[in-house]
């Protein structure tokens, strides 16, 4: 059963609800089955442009020349944008909450770092005449070396992709290469486990394909200001894009979206709004700057590729010792939001078991591949396929059956976490007992009259003597830019352990009646308990 | 510069301007010139059609069968004396594309399509092109062998002799979406049977060269055999001889190579 | 820019546009006729958010070339209702949730309309072939596939 905390919590639940079971109409039903639901492109406005993008043949490439002499010329043109004519022609998406340093340009000028990536607009009076102009577009590529495979982009003289990050990893708090995760000593457990397993997992880009491609329509309003109809899933985020990209204070902007043809996570990057507003800005007429279905499949961002390397050392009778977790995040040829994704990666390690001993470097990755973007638990779910893989793995080398090894290595209520949280209302063991149950699936009584509420915390509620990593730590940023930076990154955050003890140290009592906790334990600035 | 459009009241004025106009394509269900305007394809510039109704007629009653290219795959399931070529028919797309798609259009179907052609090959059907300078009846390999050359005529019909019987005329498309979905590999197979050997054997494959091709070396396997568990084994261990499929988003060249030998055997054994 | 004069009936009533050579009949009826039922979805043949009967026949309307439905009639979702009521299958669809997002929706209930117009007791197979051109990426099929049973079956009892 769900425990609700009343008393925190008191004014957030009506008892007397009984939704749950019975559906609930969608207050959009009428507009959806009659056809009436306005998405973006349903927006019919008067003398309407249409712009397209001339994208890069070259997945790595240096732009010598881009002649547009003849689609200048072409009929029904009626403006060429370049690079040149962006505002601010640098953006990285969670500029906006100031994680990551401004990387991608909406419009490619000294060089191109993907196949598909936009050189130019052409604004046009009907799509056929801004399709013959792009035609009409010369450039002159210098081809340049190519990495599409995250390992071999961070092996040393790698192509350098994007040289916002010189070394093809995103750097965090201005210092760090990598997401780092240390629990206990993951090395030491594995040298003492009955089995070793080590295997590879990786997952390919996944496009959302919606149904509905991205999007957008801009026009110049009666007030001075700019109306944008648009596919976007984050209106307000588009907006500050915008507004920064273009820069012109956001209530320049009056953003109408929230119809969306399906989005995925695919709509979030703000892809052609700036674009729009400036052909509208430019021709002083409606612009719309609509995605075909090969742009949307092939340059629209996807779910990132991953790679991931697991080993875990697991004892005769099925609990697991350690696990050490190498995992590469392809962002493509920018960051977009991959950089957030490996974040969320390294907080899930190492998935819903509790292992005393955890190792986990996790990178994101910049390759000449289309840079990648959110979708549907982006960050957990390649790692999810991977370790679950890998349960069943190792539940088949010690001989377990597969749910009953979940059991007994799932978390329960009171286990610390690896990032040093308390794990509260888990539910693993009942969603694999349900499962089982449901699967008409034979599980021992035992396993069978498991809790989550029970048998947690005590000794595994310990954190562990974790030694600190033999490389020599990173110098502090000379410049703090994010909040995250502002915790004192050269304190050591836990006692080094250096002989290792022999043995754990007993386990503190556990506290009689849990606080609800919320601060206890901080995943930034470690444990505060002692 | 628009698009022009064409009309002409019969098929050999369409092919004049057909042929005279290298930015020309002639629209027959739309499913492939409309697709390719579209999406930004400026090298069409002229679009062709005909109202003759040559061109949607059916001939269906005697032995050697005959489809005007103007016809669709609605129309082919809907006609009784054609069951032979439902299956095929019934495996391009979903309702609307069946009502709008053509059996000359599907000629020029680039990978993953063409299904219907696959068929045709097996069957060792012949094209009816007519050029600028009058018609003349192509071999259906012959013609997919030139495919690309084939831009400037404009196909009237193809015809075909029905198989004796429904066991010696079988068809497989392998897709990755159920019901429907481009296709992954695309199976034909007339085995004329003859004193219980086969005599004749022709099979086609979709998907698995540039064009639809005939798979030769199973073709061998089978003639003057009976199709026994042995013949079907030699048969499918050839399948991958002479092909040369590609990578798309449907496949890979390894897999297609994979699983042809797989389904061909299916095919021939006639499991389901 | 030569423009080309085309008439058709449009959900029954007649309708005098004039197009651009190439333009196909998806762009003639949003952006000239004003009716923004059908939708653009890949212009390819692939997702079927375009469809519209064409003298009752399911096709594509952004496959079409315009000037091909000259002196014929066009059916698209915008004349679905039967005046202020909704079509049984519309209040089949909001009755089984079988819409989310909402963009595949006016396809769907095309598909539907011309399965049910010919099969009034179509098969759960039936259904799944009438709306196999037709991709939803956001609520599976099934709820979908319920709604069109659904109307048949209300359709049959009525």
């Amino acid at each position: 059963m769900l425990e609700l905390r009343k008393d925190i919590f008191a004014d957030e639940r009506d008892d007397n609800l009984k939704e749950i079971g019975k559906g609930t109409q969608r207050q959009d039903m009428l507009g959806h089955i009659t056809g009436t639901s306005s998405y973006f492109n349903d927006h019919q406005l008067q003398g309407m442009l249409h712009l397209k993008v001339v994208r890069s043949t070259q997945a790595h490439a240096r732009l010598r020349r881009i002649d547009t002499t003849e689609a200048e010329r072409s009929a029904g043109v009626r403006r060429i944008i370049r690079g040149a004519d962006v505002p601010r022609n640098l953006n990285t998406l969670l500029s906006l909450i100031n994680f990551g340093k401004d990387d991608e340009p909406s419009l490619a000028v000294d060089k191109v770092r993907y196949k598909g990536e936009p050189i130019i607009a052409i604004v046009a009076d009907s799509e056929r005449e801004a399709f013959e102009a792009i035609a009409k577009v010369r450039i002159d590529y210098e081809p340049l070396p190519t990495v599409f495979d995250v390992e071999d982009a961070l092996k040393p003289g790698a192509p350098v992709v994007n040289e916002t990050y010189p070394k093809n990893a995103f750097i965090y708090h201005d210092v760090y290469d990598h997401q780092r995760l240390r629990f206990g000593d993951a090395d030491a457990a594995l040298a003492t486990a009955d089995h070793v397993l080590e295997q590879r997992y990786q997952m390919s880009p996944i496009e959302h394909a919606p149904t509905e491609t991205n999007g957008a329509i801009a026009a110049p309003d009666t007030n001075g200001r700019y109306v944008v109809y648009t596919s976007t899933q984050a209106l307000f985020f588009s907006v500050d894009t915008c507004a920064k990209i273009l820069d012109v204070p956001s209530n320049t902007f009056h953003f109408i979206g929230g119809t969306v043809g399906g989005g995925f996570g695919g709509k979030v990057d703000t892809l052609t709004e700036p674009l729009a507003i400036l052909g509208a800005m430019l021709t002083g007429r409606p612009v719309r700057y609509m995605f075909g279905r090969e742009e949307e499949m092939q340059y629209g961002p996807p779910r990132g590729a991953e790679r991931i390397y697991i080993k875990d050392g697991v004892m005769r009778d099925g609990r697991i010792v350690a696990r050490k977790i190498r995992a590469y995040f392809d962002s493509g040829a920018y960051t977009r939001l991959s950089s957030y994704a490996a974040v969320k990666c390294a907080a899930h390690l190492p998935g819903p078991y509790t292992i005393p001993n955890v190792y986990g470097d996790v990178y994101c990755v910049f390759t000449n591949r289309t840079p990648a973007t959110a979708m549907r638990g982006f960050g957990v779910t390649a790692m999810d396929f991977a370790i679950e893989c890998q349960m069943d793995k190792l539940a088949n080398l010690v001989g377990m059956d597969p749910m009953e090894f979940r059991i007994l290595n799932a978390y329960r209520d009171g286990d610390m976490k690896a990032h040093r949280r308390e794990a509260k209302n888990t539910a693993l063991i009942e969603c694999v007992q349900v499962a089982a149950e449901k699967a008409k699936w034979p599980i021992r009584d035992e396993f069978r009259r498991a809790s989550s509420r029970k048998d947690g915390g005590g000794s595994r509620a310990v954190i562990p003597p974790t030694p600190t990593d033999s490389r020599s730590r990173p110098a502090a940023p000379a410049q703090q830019r994010t909040t995250y930076d502002r915790a004192p990154v050269t304190a050591t955050r836990e006692p080094p352990r250096e002989p290792p003890p022999p043995a754990p140290p007993p386990p503190p009592p556990r506290p009689a009646a849990p606080s609800h906790g919320a601060t206890r334990f901080s995943s930034v600035f470690g444990t505060r308990r002692r | 510069m628009a698009v022009t459009v064409k009309t002409f009241a019969n098929a050999s004025e369409a092919a004049g301007a057909l042929s005279s106009d290298r930015s020309a394509r002639y629209l027959g269900g739309g499913t492939l010139v409309m697709r390719a305007l579209n999406e930004g394809d400026v090298s069409i510039s002229t679009i062709v059609r005909a109202r003759d109704q040559a061109l949607t007629r059916i001939d269906a009653s005697s032995p050697r069968i005959t489809l005007g290219a103007g016809v669709t795959f609605a129309r082919v399931l809907a006609e009784r004396d054609l069951a032979f070529l439902h299956a095929p028919a019934r495996s391009i797309g979903g309702p609307a594309v069946r009502n709008m798609g053509t059996v000359g259009g599907n000629l020029f179907a680039p990978n993953p399509y063409g299904d219907f052609t696959v068929a045709l090959l097996a069957l060792d059907a012949t094209i009816a092109v007519q050029g600028g300078f009058g018609s003349r009846d192509i071999p259906i390999e012959e013609f997919l062998q030139g495919r690309e050359r084939q831009a400037g005529t404009l196909v009237l019909s193809v015809s075909c002799t029905r198989p004796a019987s429904s066991e010696a005329f079988r068809y497989r498309k392998i897709a990755r979406i159920k019901p429907k979905g481009g296709s992954v590999i695309t199976l034909a197979a007339h085995l004329p049977v003859s004193g219980g050997r086969i005599a004749g054997a022709r099979i086609a494959l979709g998907s698995m060269a540039p064009t639809q091709i005939r798979a030769r070396a199973v073709e061998r396997a089978l003639e003057g055999r009976s199709l026994d568990a042995a013949t079907i084994a030699a048969a499918a261990s050839a399948a991958t001889e002479g092909t040369s499929p590609s990578d798309n988003a449907l496949g890979s060249a390894w897999y297609r190579r994979e699983i042809v030998g797989v389904h061909l055997r299916r095919l021939l054994s006639g499991q389901e | 820019m030569t423009k080309i004069p085309l008439q058709f009936r449009h959900n029954g009533r007649d309708v005098a546009i004039f197009v651009d050579g190439g333009t196909n009949l998806l762009v003639a009826l949003r952006e000239l006729i004003g009716d923004m039922t059908p939708k653009f979805g890949c212009g390819q043949g692939g997702c079927g958010t375009c469809s519209v009967l064409i003298d009752g026949e399911l096709h594509l309307s952004c496959l079409t070339l315009a000037e091909t439905v000259a002196g014929r009639s066009v059916e698209t979702l915008d004349g679905m209702k039967q005046g202020p009521n909704l079509h049984p299958l519309q209040r089949a669809f909001a009755d089984n949730f079988a819409a989310q997002c909402g963009y595949c929706t006016p396809g769907m209930l095309m598909a539907a309309k011309a399965l049910l117009d010919r099969n009034p007791a179509p098969s759960r197979a039936d259904v799944i072939e009438a709306i196999s051109g037709n991709i939803c990426r956001c609520t599976g099929y099934e709820p979908i596939i319920n709604a069109i049973l659904a109307a048949a079956g209300g359709r049959a009892s009525a």
